[in-house]
C-alpha cells in the first residue's frame, strides 16, 4: 500500500478542502478502498475520512426521504421510515455483504463501489479498467460473474451493488458537492456504461462529494427484492430483480418499475420491459414476454449464457409473485 | 493515537497504513482476533467497536482513534467467562478454535443488532420491532463467519443457547 495523509472532514467544506486534490479518495467504511489500496489498484496520497459527514436521514418535503451519504447500511436498513416505506432498499441492502461490512460500509461508499471482475484484481492480468489500453482479460477467460447486456469490446464487468438496484428501480437522485458547487444526478446517470472508457464508471467528477441520495416519495404498489447467487448467502448476486408493480381492481398493470443487478456495468433499469407491460393486463405470458423483450439483445459470453435464462425467469417470477399478493 | 481497548486506554505510534486487526495483534499484544482471508470474507477478524461488529481487517486504525474497541480478549470479565464463552464450551462451538474469537464477538454484537431491531435478509415482517433468533435468523446473521472446520452445529447451538428465540424475546 501507498503511504496516504490521513484527514478526518467534521463537514462538506472540510471534506472538500482536502478532497478536491488528483490524488485524494473520500473514504467510507473502506469496506472496498482499503482492499483496492493493499492490492495498489488505487494509490490515494490524501485519504478524506467522510463518515462523520452527513449522516443523517431526514423526511424531505415532497414526501421522500434525503439520506446522508454517510450513513452507515445497517442504519439505512434499520430506520424505521425505511422498513415501513421503503422495504425494497431494505431488502436490497440486506441482501448484500455481511452484518460486519454493513455496519461499516457507508452509502456513499456502496454507490461508488467498484466492480468484483476478479481480473480487475489481478496486477497481472490485461484489465482496460485498471490501465487503459491493456485489454479485458475477461472477455475470453472465466466470465461467468460478467455482463450480458449494455457490455463493450473493451470491458465486460458488472456492478456489484445490491443497494443501488434498488435506488434505481425507485429513481432516486443523488447530490454531489465539488469545488464548482453542487448538482443533482439521476440515479441513471449516475453509473456508465462502459464503452470505450470503462476506468470512467460514474458521472461523479474526480474531488466531488457525494453528500445524499434523495428517494422520491413512495409509489403505489408491492415491491420486491430478489437475488440469486451461489450461495444462499454472502455472495454478490448473479443476477437481483429489484421490482414495484401496481395492479389495478381490473388487473391492468398501472404502473410498474423494474431494475436488474449482476447482468451489466451499472445498475440496469428495465424500461422496455416496463413500458410494454404499462396498461396491459397483468398476467403470466404478458410478465414472461416483457422479460424476453427486456433480454432480446443479450450477449452471452463463454461462461455467463445462463444468465440470460435465469434473469427471464426472476423477473417473470417476480412479478407474477407481485401481482398475486395484489389481487 | 490513542483508543480504548477492552476498556484500558492505549496508545500506539504506527504506519498509517495499518488495520485495526495489525494493530490489535502486532502492536498490542493481543493476539486472540485472528487474521483469515484479510478481506472482509471470513469474519476471524471480527470486532466491537462502541459495540457493533465490525472486519477489523478491513479498518483502518488511523479510522477509529477515540473509539472503544472489544476484543475477544475483553468478553470475559475477570475469571469469570462470558455466558456465550462458557455455551460455546458447553456446546463444542470449536474444533481447531481458529474461528471461533470472531464467531464470538460476532454473536455478541449481532445480540445487540436484534434488541435495536436491526432487520436481517430472512426478517419477515420488515416493519416488525421486535424481533426474535429464529433458527434462520441465526444462521443468517452469523453468515459473515466461516468455519473451515464444519463446527456450526455446535456455533449455532451454543449461540442459540445464549441468546436463541425461546429466550425472552427483546424490543426496541
Ligand atoms: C466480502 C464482501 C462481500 C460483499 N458483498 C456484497 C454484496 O453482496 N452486495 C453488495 O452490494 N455489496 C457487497 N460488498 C461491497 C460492499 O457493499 C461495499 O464494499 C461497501 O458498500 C462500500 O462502502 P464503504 O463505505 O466501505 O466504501 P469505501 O470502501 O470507503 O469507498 C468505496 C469508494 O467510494 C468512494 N466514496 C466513499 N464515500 C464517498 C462519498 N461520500 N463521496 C464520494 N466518494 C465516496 C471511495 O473513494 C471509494 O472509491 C461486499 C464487500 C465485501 C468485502
Ligand atoms: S471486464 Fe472490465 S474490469 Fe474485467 S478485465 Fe475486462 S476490462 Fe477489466
Ligand atoms: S480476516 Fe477479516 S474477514 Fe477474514
Ligand atoms: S473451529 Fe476451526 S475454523 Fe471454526
Amino acid at each position: 500500500m501507498t503511504p496516504f495523509t490521513y484527514f478526518r472532514a467534521d463537514d462538506t467544506a472540510g471534506a472538500l478542502r482536502t478532497g478536491a486534490g488528483a490524488d485524494a479518495r473520500y473514504l467510507g467504511g473502506g469496506t472496498n478502498l482499503v482492499d483496492l489500496m493493499r492490492e495498489g489498484i488505487e494509490r490515494p496520497r490524501t485519504l478524506v475520512d467522510v463518515t462523520a459527514v452527513s449522516t443523517e436521514i431526514e423526511d424531505d418535503a415532497d414526501g421522500g426521504l434525503v439520506i446522508g451519504a454517510g450513513v452507515t447500511n445497517t442504519a439505512l436498513a434499520s430506520d424505521r421510515r425505511v422498513r415501513t416505506r421503503y422495504p425494497l432498499v431494505a431488502r436490497a441492502i440486506l441482501a448484500g455483504a455481511s452484518a460486519q461490512i454493513r455496519n461499516m460500509a457507508t452509502v456513499g461508499g456502496n454507490l461508488l463501489q467498484r466492480t468484483r471482475c476478479t481480473y480487475f484484481y489481478d496486477e497481472a492480468a490485461a484489465c482496460n479498467k485498471r490501465v487503459p489500453g491493456s485489454g479485458c482479460d475477461a472477455r475470453e477467460g472465466f466470465n461467468r460473474i460478467h455482463a450480458i447486456l449494455g457490455a463493450s469490446s473493451a470491458c465486460v464487468a458488472t456492478h456489484p451493488s445490491d443497494l443501488c438496484i434498488a435506488l434505481a428501480a425507485l429513481d432516486a437522485e443523488v447530490t454531489v458537492v465539488g469545488p464548482d458547487g453542487e448538482r443533482r444526478i439521476a440515479f441513471a446517470d449516475l453509473h456508465l456504461l462502459p464503452g470505450e472508457t470503462p476506468e470512467r464508471e460514474t458521472s461523479v467528477r474526480q474531488g466531488e462529494l457525494i453528500v445524499a441520495v434523495h428517494l422520491p416519495a413512495p409509489p403505489v404498489g408491492r415491491s420486491a427484492y430478489r437475488k440469486v447467487r451461489d450461495r444462499a448467502s454472502y455472495a454478490f448476486a448473479l443476477v437481483s430483480v429489484a421490482a414495484v408493480l401496481d395492479v389495478g381492481e381490473d388487473r391492468v398493470v398501472r404502473d410498474v418499475r423494474l431494475a436488474l443487478g449482476g447482468v451489466a456495468h451499472k445498475p440496469w433499469r428495465a424500461t422496455r420491459a416496463e413500458a410494454m407491460l404499462r396498461g396491459r393486463f397483468a398476467d403470466e405470458a404478458a410478465f414472461a414476454a416483457a422479460a424476453a423483450a427486456e433480454l432480446a439483445d443479450a450477449a452471452p459470453l463463454r461462461d455467463n449464457g445462463f444468465k440470460i435464462e435465469l434473469a427471464r425467469r426472476t423477473i417473470a417470477a417476480v412479478l407474477y409473485e407481485l401481482a398475486g399478493e395484489a389481487a | 493515537m490513542d483508543l480504548t481497548v477492552n476498556g484500558k486506554p492505549v496508545s500506539a505510534e504506527v504506519d498509517i497504513r495499518t488495520s485495526l486487526l495489525d494493530l490489535l495483534r502486532e502492536h498490542l499484544d493481543l493476539p486472540g482476533t485472528k487474521k483469515g482471508c484479510n478481506q472482509g470474507a471470513c469474519g476471524a477478524c471480527t470486532v466491537l467497536v462502541d459495540g457493533v461488529r465490525i472486519n477489523s481487517c478491513l479498518a483502518l486504525a488511523v479510522q477509529y482513534q477515540g473509539r472503544s474497541i472489544t476484543t475477544v480478549e475483553g468478553l470475559a470479565d475477570g475469571d469469570t467467562l462470558h455466558p456465550l464463552q462458557a455455551a460455546f464450551i458447553e456446546h463444542d462451538g470449536f474444533q481447531c478454535g481458529y474461528c471461533t474469537p470472531g464467531q464470538l464477538c460476532s454473536a455478541v454484537g449481532m445480540a445487540d443488532e436484534l434488541a435495536r431491531g436491526v432487520p436481517s435478509y430472512v426478517t419477515d415482517v420488515l416493519a416488525a420491532d421486535t424481533l426474535s433468533l429464529t433458527h434462520d435468523e441465526l444462521r443468517e446473521r452469523m453468515s459473515g463467519n466461516l468455519c473451515r472446520c464444519g463446527a456450526h452445529n455446535g456455533i449455532v447451538a451454543a449461540i442459540a443457547a445464549t441468546y436463541g428465540a425461546d429466550r425472552p424475546a427483546v424490543s426496541a
